[in-house]
């Protein structure tokens, strides 16, 4: 497969150094490694959801219990989540970590996928959510660090845009 | 039976919980019988407060932790059922008023009203204690059992459609919010019991 292992790991190495405890997922082929990662770190709570809006909850609930979280989810899986990033996180000020798969952006090959990469920034824009883009390896970590400061200052939702630049290993 | 007398019959024992209600009359009628910090009425958000209590109740394992919904909230999040059985918190109780109806927008008939059955739904979804009552002696038995037990529960409370007078609340949303988290520190050190 070619979504990067390694690359992942360090998303996820980022995640844990920022201090999330908690990580809610849907999957979707980006993801695969990152949520497997999660599945195998014992020190890791993930919780698997049927639709990413229950994220939102769950990232509520573990913020007002006094834990860290981050939610995975793909761009679709934002646009499912925007009444509850808005009627529960902005309206309660909640600090939300989103790490979405940027899909259907420039490269994208899956047809069914290129509607939606054209509304992520404009939602995302349109909700007042800062974002920013993880592309290059080297920086990731300090990208993820100061997002969740961000967040954590802020109560509010940050959004890390997982690029296919960072995500797709190129080919040898 | 009425909401309100549900409420009143599990007041003392909701005293050592964290206690996630969904908007509406459950929110006014609990805040009616007397606010506690450890109360958080999630004002919007529909669906959402299952999954709330189901963040609470991983993060915090040693806490009680109650969640008061409703049928048309549930009805909004059915796929958080199945995520409420995956995890199965032991400390989690999940409380659903059935009014088979909107009653705050009107009183329009949700799907309860027309045999929809959320019990049955919640146990299809895998939450193995998933019932529903119809009357205040079994609710509060059933309640304070599944709070003090060590299994997660689905309780279906069949109740009027009626609600309070005014859905005034004197208690900022913001306000709440703080409060509530406040009151969720420190994490017990031990597994909560019975509340005191």
């Amino acid at each position: 497969m070619p979504v990067s292992e390694r690359h992942s790991k360090l998303v996820y190495d980022a995640l844990v150094a920022a201090g999330v405890e908690v990580v809610s997922a849907l999957p979707e082929t980006w993801l695969v490694h990152l949520i497997r990662l999660a599945e195998d770190d014992p020190e890791m709570i993930l919780v698997r959801l049927a639709k990413e809006e229950e994220g939102v909850g769950i990232s509520a609930g573990a913020h007002l219990a006094g834990r860290k979280s981050a939610m995975l989810l793909q761009n679709h899986g934002l646009l499912q989540s925007v009444n509850g990033i808005v009627s529960l996180a902005q309206l309660y000020r909640i600090p939300l970590l989103l790490l979405i798969s940027d899909r259907g952006h420039l490269g994208e090959p899956d047809p069914w996928q290129t509607q939606g990469g054209r509304t992520t920034r404009p939602i995302l824009d349109a909700l007042g959510i800062v974002t920013d883009e993880l592309r290059d390896p080297a920086t990731v970590q300090l990208q993820v660090a100061r997002a969740m400061t961000l967040a954590q200052a802020s109560l509010a939702p940050v959004a890390l845009l997982l690029t296919r630049d960072l995500m797709w290993e190129a080919l040898a | 039976m009425k909401r309100i007398d549900c409420l009143e019959a599990i007041y003392d024992e909701l005293a050592g919980c964290a206690v996630v209600t969904i908007m509406g009359a459950v929110a006014v009628e609990l805040y009616s019988l007397g606010h506690r910090p450890n109360f958080f009425y999630l004002e919007h958000a529909m669906g959402l407060a299952s999954s709330m209590g189901l963040g609470i109740a991983l993060s915090q394992p040693r806490r009680k932790v109650v969640v008061l919904d409703g049928d048309g909230s549930v009805l909004m999040n059915l796929g958080g059922l199945t995520t409420l059985a995956r995890y199965a918190p032991g400390n989690l109780t999940h409380i659903v008023f059935d009014n088979q109806s909107l009653l705050s927008v009107g009183g329009f008939p949700t799907a309860t009203a027309t045999g929809s059955d959320l019990a049955g739904i919640a146990r299809a979804a895998g939450i193995a204690n998933a019932r529903t009552v119809t009357d205040v002696a079994a609710f509060q038995a059933a309640a304070v059992e599944a709070i003090r037990g060590p299994e997660l529960t689905c309780l279906v409370a069949k109740v009027e459609p009626v609600g309070p007078r005014s859905f005034h609340m004197d208690l900022h949303m913001l306000e709440n919010r703080f409060e509530f988290q406040r009151a969720l520190r420190p994490e017990p050190t031990h597994p909560q019991g019975a509340a005191s």
